[in-house]
């Protein structure tokens, strides 16, 4: 798509250029595109059009302008005015190039085209700016967690025998890891059954109460997260539990629950109504349909869903703070006494401050994003895919699938059939439809998937 | 069938004699259509729809509980609770008003950074970037939003801070005296002894936290409408001689309006919410303190995290009331968002 679009730019551009300088009625000779083929060059060999994206002169300018604005900048700091600081500098430095290049440009070009370089450069520093940004996040907790991270007791010991002087060398994070994964597990349970239920509801009985749901739902992905941990509380306290793993799952579930319930449902609106629609022409009911055909057809996206919920709803800190209590033991018992998580115990870590205690805060936040990445990474492997798109192995699979039905269906139509009992309406081999896409496209499809991821 | 043949029938009229006829014969009569649902398809919609129910249950469940629990203090404090600035629910006199703007000024500096950030980005991702890098930008872009919070909160605290802070100095020595918000009290430009030090632990360290959190989601929003511009209105104001940036503020722009509200009102909502980085970052003060550079400000939600732990059961009241106004202000931005976000999908408002 942005090929085409790549293509038919550069010259459109120039001709917005040349357009009012030259016009093809004035001087017909000199285009070689006027549609009289008249002119005495038309037997001439047409000179190749660049179709670059990038110019040559947009490149110069682009340096140019850049080397101008850190020098002039740096005798503005050095020289001219009182004035200090790298981001200052920076900014500075930037302002005056974005002046300078829209100067130069504004030399040899017109107006729309100036701005339209103006922007594309605004909007390239912009993407840049965000992803350095975003960047510098994760590199700075890593790098500033590597040095507890170097501790082997720190993946193999939890804090009860660490006191707040201690060096490295004591105490670990491994409660709080095997905290979260009681938490996550807890709310997994609770969320994976009704979140894709509920997605389900919304598509397969469309109504007004689903309707309702679904704003309801919509409404509530971007519940505050302080305030799901404040409903547990607030249930805590009315009923007189004290605060534990399961009280922390539960926050965490009222929190991710919509996550998972939105996403599932956008995934299971692309399931092709034309396979649910097969299933029910040959007289599937309803949860067999959903069973037999929506939900495997959906299966990556739903999982990816799922685990999306899962990342977000392991790294958040204020409902499990609100809820869990905070203890520097193990404890694997989510229904009695406090238990801790990884973004709780970051938290508590960081609060400290002794810098020791602050070391052990960034090394569990980078373990927290190692988790979390690999999360990320799992759903993308998974999900990388729409709704009935295969990977090569379910492809082999369900091609195989096909051959011995095509194979029994013969040997029917033969009159040597194998067994009395099979019946046509519900063949026991395919329980799943042939794949959305033909046989001939479909590995294509595939192959193009793996080489993107 | 039957019912259809007779609507039919008074379209065409006399015309066609042989349907006619053929309606007037006495064995067609209107069949009775229904659906027969069997046994475990009637139990399947049951626990479908109960599933449902469950779910919408349990969000009405979150205000309910909040309402009871806070009941007792708003009925204390009556119509003070939202003009009352101090927060002292022990000797009576406690509203929402200080915290409650403190989010706001957060939430509002957030946004005024996601804005550009977000933007900028799904236009870059969506019309500039090579076909080759745009999934792998799309993933990153996805992944930051997976971060957790604390992970921010941390690279602000320890990292921004002090990157900022000769800015803040800069902004409230030049900008501060014609423009309020940037003014600072207690901050003499013309002592050069001055310590930077009311410049730390500001709303507007906490705002551009906030907004690389919310800048993701938004972003992802954004791009996602932006792609769905029609291909053939893109290639046309290309054909019809448009640069690209022609091409994107005729086309992308007007289609991608609903987006744009949609997503960044979506990231006010979030940053309205956000609880750990405002709480490392922030030094908590009770007055409304709309002077973003200066050390000092609050949030409903840092408040929350702030006071639960040694809060008497009157205390704890409070808290759920102050809660409960930032659940209600929230979701009515969360829903306007998502309204006009799916408004702009259906491409109603891409005019």
């Amino acid at each position: 798509m942005t090929d085409v679009l790549n293509r038919a730019e550069a010259p459109t551009t120039n001709e917005v250029q040349d357009a009012p300088a030259i016009g093809p009625e004035v001087t017909p000779a000199k285009t070689t595109w006027t549609r009289d083929g008249n002119e005495p060059d038309a037997a001439a060999p047409e000179p190749r059009r660049s179709t670059a994206t990038i110019r040559t002169v947009d490149v110069i300018r682009l340096i140019g302008s850049a080397m101008a604005a850190v020098g002039f900048t740096s005798w503005l700091f050095f020289f001219a005015l009182p004035l200090e600081g790298a981001l200052g500098f920076v900014l500075i430095t930037y302002g005056m190039f974005l002046l300078l290049f829209g100067i130069l440009t504004g030399f040899d070009e017109n107006r729309p085209t100036v701005r339209d370089r103006m922007a594309s450069v605004v909007m390239h520093s912009l993407a840049f700016l965000l992803l350095l940004a975003l960047f510098s996040v994760v590199i700075y907790t890593f790098g500033r967690g590597l040095e507890p991270l170097g501790f082997i007791n720190f993946f193999t010991e939890d804090m009860s025998n660490a006191g707040p002087l201690d060096d490295l060398d004591r105490g670990g994070v491994l409660h709080a890891v095997v905290g979260t994964l009681i938490m996550i597990s807890i709310a997994l349970i609770l969320t994976i059954p009704l979140g894709i239920l509920t997605a389900i509801f919304l598509t397969e009985y469309p109504g007004r109460f689903a309707r309702f749901v679904r704003t309801v739902v919509e409404a509530m992905t971007a519940l505050p997260s302080i305030v799901a941990g404040l409903f547990v509380y607030a249930i805590i306290v009315q009923f007189g539990f004290t605060r534990s793993g399961f009280a922390a799952a539960c926050a965490i579930t009222v929190m991710m629950l919509p996550i998972v319930v939105r996403s599932a449902d956008v995934v299971l609106r692309l399931v092709p109504s034309s396979l649910k629609e097969a299933a029910r022409a040959l007289g599937a009911s309803t949860w067999r349909t959903v069973w037999t055909v929506t939900m495997p057809t959906a299966r990556s996206g739903l999982t990816t869903a799922v685990i999306l919920g899962t990342a977000r709803g392991i790294g958040e800190t204020s409902p499990v703070l609100l809820t869990a209590g905070a203890t520097t033991f193990f404890n694997f018992n989510p229904f009695s006494g406090p238990m801790t998580s990884l973004p709780l115990t970051t938290f508590t870590f960081v609060k400290s401050p002794e810098l020791n205690f602050i070391a052990r805060g960034f090394g569990t936040a980078a373990v927290l994003m190692v988790l979390v990445v690999i999360l990320f990474l799992i759903a993308r492997a998974i999900g990388g895919r729409g709704p009935g798109q295969l990977s090569p192995r379910q492809q082999r699979s369900r091609s195989s699938a096909s051959r011995n039905d095509d194979y029994r269906f013969r040997a029917k139509e033969l009159g040597i059939a194998r067994g009395t009992k099979s019946s046509a309406l519900a063949p026991p081999a395919p329980e799943v439809p042939p794949p959305a896409v033909p046989p001939p496209s479909a590995p294509t499809d595939s192959i193009d998937q793996s080489t993107k991821d | 069938m039957a019912p259809q043949s007779e609507v039919a029938l008074t379209a065409i009229d006399i015309v066609n004699d042989e349907t006619a006829k053929a309606a007037e014969a006495p064995t067609d009569s209107p069949r009775t259509l229904s659906t027969k649902v069997d046994r475990p398809d009637a139990v399947f919609r049951w626990v479908a729809r109960s599933g449902g129910t469950i779910v919408v249950t349990v969000m009405t469940l979150v205000g309910l509980f909040l309402l009871i629990r806070g009941f007792e203090a708003i009925q204390a404090a009556g119509p003070n609770f939202i003009v009352e600035q101090a927060w002292d629910p022990n000797s009576g006199t406690f509203g929402i008003a200080a915290v409650f703007m403190g989010t706001v000024f957060i939430a509002l500096t957030a946004i005024f950074f996601a804005l550009p950030l977000s933007f900028g980005t799904a236009l870059y991702i969506s019309e500039y970037a090579p076909q080759r890098i745009k999934p792998l930008l799309v993933t990153t872009v996805d992944l930051m939003a997976a971060i957790p919070s604390i992970v921010y909160g941390l690279w602000g605290f320890f990292f921004l801070s002090p990157l900022v802070l000769p800015l803040s100095q800069w902004l409230a020595t030049y900008v501060g005296p014609w423009f309020p918000p940037f003014s600072v009290e207690g901050f003499d430009p013309s002592d050069p002894l001055a310590t930077p030090t009311v410049f730390s632990a500001s709303t507007f360290i906490a705002g551009i936290v906030v907004a690389l959190m919310v800048a993701p989601i938004t972003s992802s929003i954004m791009r996602e409408v932006f792609q769905q511009a029609p291909l053939g209105e893109r290639e046309g104001a290309l054909a019809l001689g448009a640069t690209k940036w022609g091409m994107i503020s005729s086309v992308v722009l007007p289609f991608g309006r609903g987006g744009i509200i949609g997503g960044t009102m979506l990231g006010l909502g979030r940053s309205l919410g956000e609880t750990i980085a405002v709480f490392l970052i922030i030094s908590p003060v009770f007055v409304i303190q709309p002077r973003i550079l200066e050390k000092g400000g609050n949030s409903i939600s840092a408040l929350i995290a702030l006071r639960y732990n040694e809060a008497s059961a009157f205390e704890i009241s409070a808290l759920m009331a102050a809660g409960l106004a930032l659940f209600i202000v929230t979701l009515i931005v969360n829903f306007g968002a998502s309204t006009i976000v799916a408004r702009s999908r259906s491409g109603s408002l891409g005019d």
